[in-house]
């Protein structure tokens, strides 16, 4: 379910690094909650995140809910399939359903995020799921 | 404060319903998805517990001068067996709530109210009541489940000898739905067809199910508060707290044909009749929103740039295929085909403004 070379967060975001960038989405768990996801708002092309700020916007049927960066940097590349298939972070969330991709600014702040296993244990003490 | 819970909670949680707090009850939002349970209703058949939602019955010699003094419309034209919608109003004119009443004697009426206002609206019936009727919190002795869609019926009449098809919209019998005795209401907050059934709720769970087993051949679809939210929404229907509440009028609300000043005397009437001499300054307003973003509740709608309201309601409307809302505008502002702006995290995303129902077939 939740692949082992990715590195995930409290809030449900996930993180691919590859080549000193990272490609962030949000995770099965998160996609579940929010229910069908109807519009997602990504960052332009260029913008500057940082780590535990705001950067997109995941609207559901029911409400907005803010996806915070996991890590800092430039963002270099955003999922354009999102425009017309918001559904894809429904159906794909770890791969299809990506949502940004981020040059690392800060390298050493991946590993303050958890590891599969890690993201696991912490769903198993803090939800009912 | 614990949530309260209808006889339905294990149920739900049984089947996997995701709960959340809805003004005090933990009430299941959605089973398989809101689109999926808006799709059903609007094509086929869903079933929702609506078990918290407040019964208060007035019953006595003067029940109906009671009704018709703390209501705004006219409850001496029901005929037995028919329903009306109204509202009970502050005499500010404000809302306390926004209510059904069924007429089952001439003696008897029921009245259907707001989960969250049932107590505040039994407090404000029994401060006003000034006649020979008593009135009786009963809330408890309920349970009701909505039965709604172009399928209702047909799933319906598999479980009741009452003939259904001739009753019409806003029209009730008592009879019994297998087996348990119910109000049976030709009523609904879904914009289609159906029906709300009222019964003991040690024959809720029972009924639920025979319900789902009934409506299987149908596709009938277990359906949660959020798919209830976006078919009234489509339907133009109000909610109370965010189209209506205690610092809006009927008239502000666009509910003119629900109040009847040339009836008895009301609470509210007077301030209603001196809004209406003042003339109305604001309405409440359909819109759909042309640029890309979705209107949510409190959002503020711009006027050639300037703040001139608010959204009361907004979302997806999943039958449409368009992002819709409802908002208080200032007159005329809020006349169709008026171009707005809504303030969506400080952007401001095209709109404009449409008569409502937005979906022309609800009923």
């Amino acid at each position: 379910m939740y692949p082992e070379n990715y590195r995930y967060t409290k809030e449900h975001e996930w993180v691919l690094l590859e080549d000193g960038a990272g490609t962030i989405g949000i995770t099965d768990y998160a996609q579940h909650e929010l229910g069908d996801i109807v519009y997602v708002e990504v960052p332009k092309i260029g913008t500057h995140v940082e780590q535990g700020k705001s950067f997109a916007v995941v609207e559901s049927v029911k409400a907005a809910s803010e996806i915070f960066a996991p890590v800092s940097g430039e963002v270099i590349a955003v999922n354009d399939q999102l425009g017309s298939k918001p559904e894809l972070l429904n159906s794909a969330p770890h791969s299809d359903g990506w949502i940004a991709k981020i040059k690392l600014s800060v390298p050493g702040e991946i590993v303050q995020l958890l590891s599969a296993a890690g993201y696991q244990a912490y769903l198993a003490l803090n939800s009912d799921v | 404060m614990a949530l309260r819970k209808t006889p339905l909670n294990a149920v739900h949680r049984a089947s996997g319903a995701k709960m959340v707090d809805f003004g005090g009850w933990d009430m299941p939002v959605e089973y398989k998805g809101v689109l999926d349970e808006h799709r059903a209703v609007r094509q086929a058949v869903g079933v929702f517990d609506v078990s918290h939602m407040g019964e208060i019955e007035i019953r006595g010699r003067q029940a109906l001068d009671l009704v018709q003094y703390i209501t705004v419309n006219d409850a001496a034209k029901l005929k037995l067996g028919q329903a009306q919608y109204s509202a009970l109003l502050y005499e500010h004119g404000g809302f306390v709530d926004d209510i059904l009443v069924h007429k089952v004697a001439d003696d008897y009426y029921f009245l259907c109210v707001n989960a969250s206002n049932q107590d505040k609206d039994y407090q404000h019936i029994q401060a006003h009541n000034r006649f020979d009727a008593a009135v009786d919190h009963a809330g408890d002795q309920y349970a009701q489940l909505a039965v709604q869609g172009p399928l209702a019926t047909a799933v319906l009449r598999k479980l009741t000898d009452v003939d259904l098809p001739p009753v019409k919209r806003y029209h009730f019998l008592d009879g019994t739905v297998s087996g348990a005795g119910a109000r049976i209401a030709r009523t609904g907050y879904t914009g289609e067809d159906g029906w709300e059934i009222y019964v003991a709720p040690d024959q809720a769970e029972r009924l639920w199910r025979q319900i789902l087993e009934a409506g299987r051949e149908f596709g009938i679809q277990p359906c949660g508060l959020g798919a209830r939210n976006t078919l009234r929404m489509e339907a133009g229907m109000p909610l109370y707290g965010h189209e209506i509440d205690a610092t809006i009028t009927p008239w502000e609300a666009g509910l003119d044909w629900t109040v009847k000043l040339d009836k008895v005397s009301f609470l509210g009437r007077e301030a209603l009749v001196r809004q209406k001499e003042r003339g109305i300054t604001r309405k409440l307003a359909g819109f759909e929103v042309t640029g890309r973003g979705i209107a949510r509740d409190g959002y503020e709608i711009l006027a050639n740039g300037v703040g001139a309201g608010w959204v009361t309601s907004g979302g997806p409307a999943p039958a449409l295929h368009k992002n819709i809302g409802m908002c208080m505008l200032p007159l005329p502002l809020g006349e169709p085909g008026n171009a707005l702006e809504v303030s969506v995290r400080g952007r401001g995303v095209e709109a404009i403004t449409v008569p409502m129902p937005f979906d022309k077939r609800a009923r």
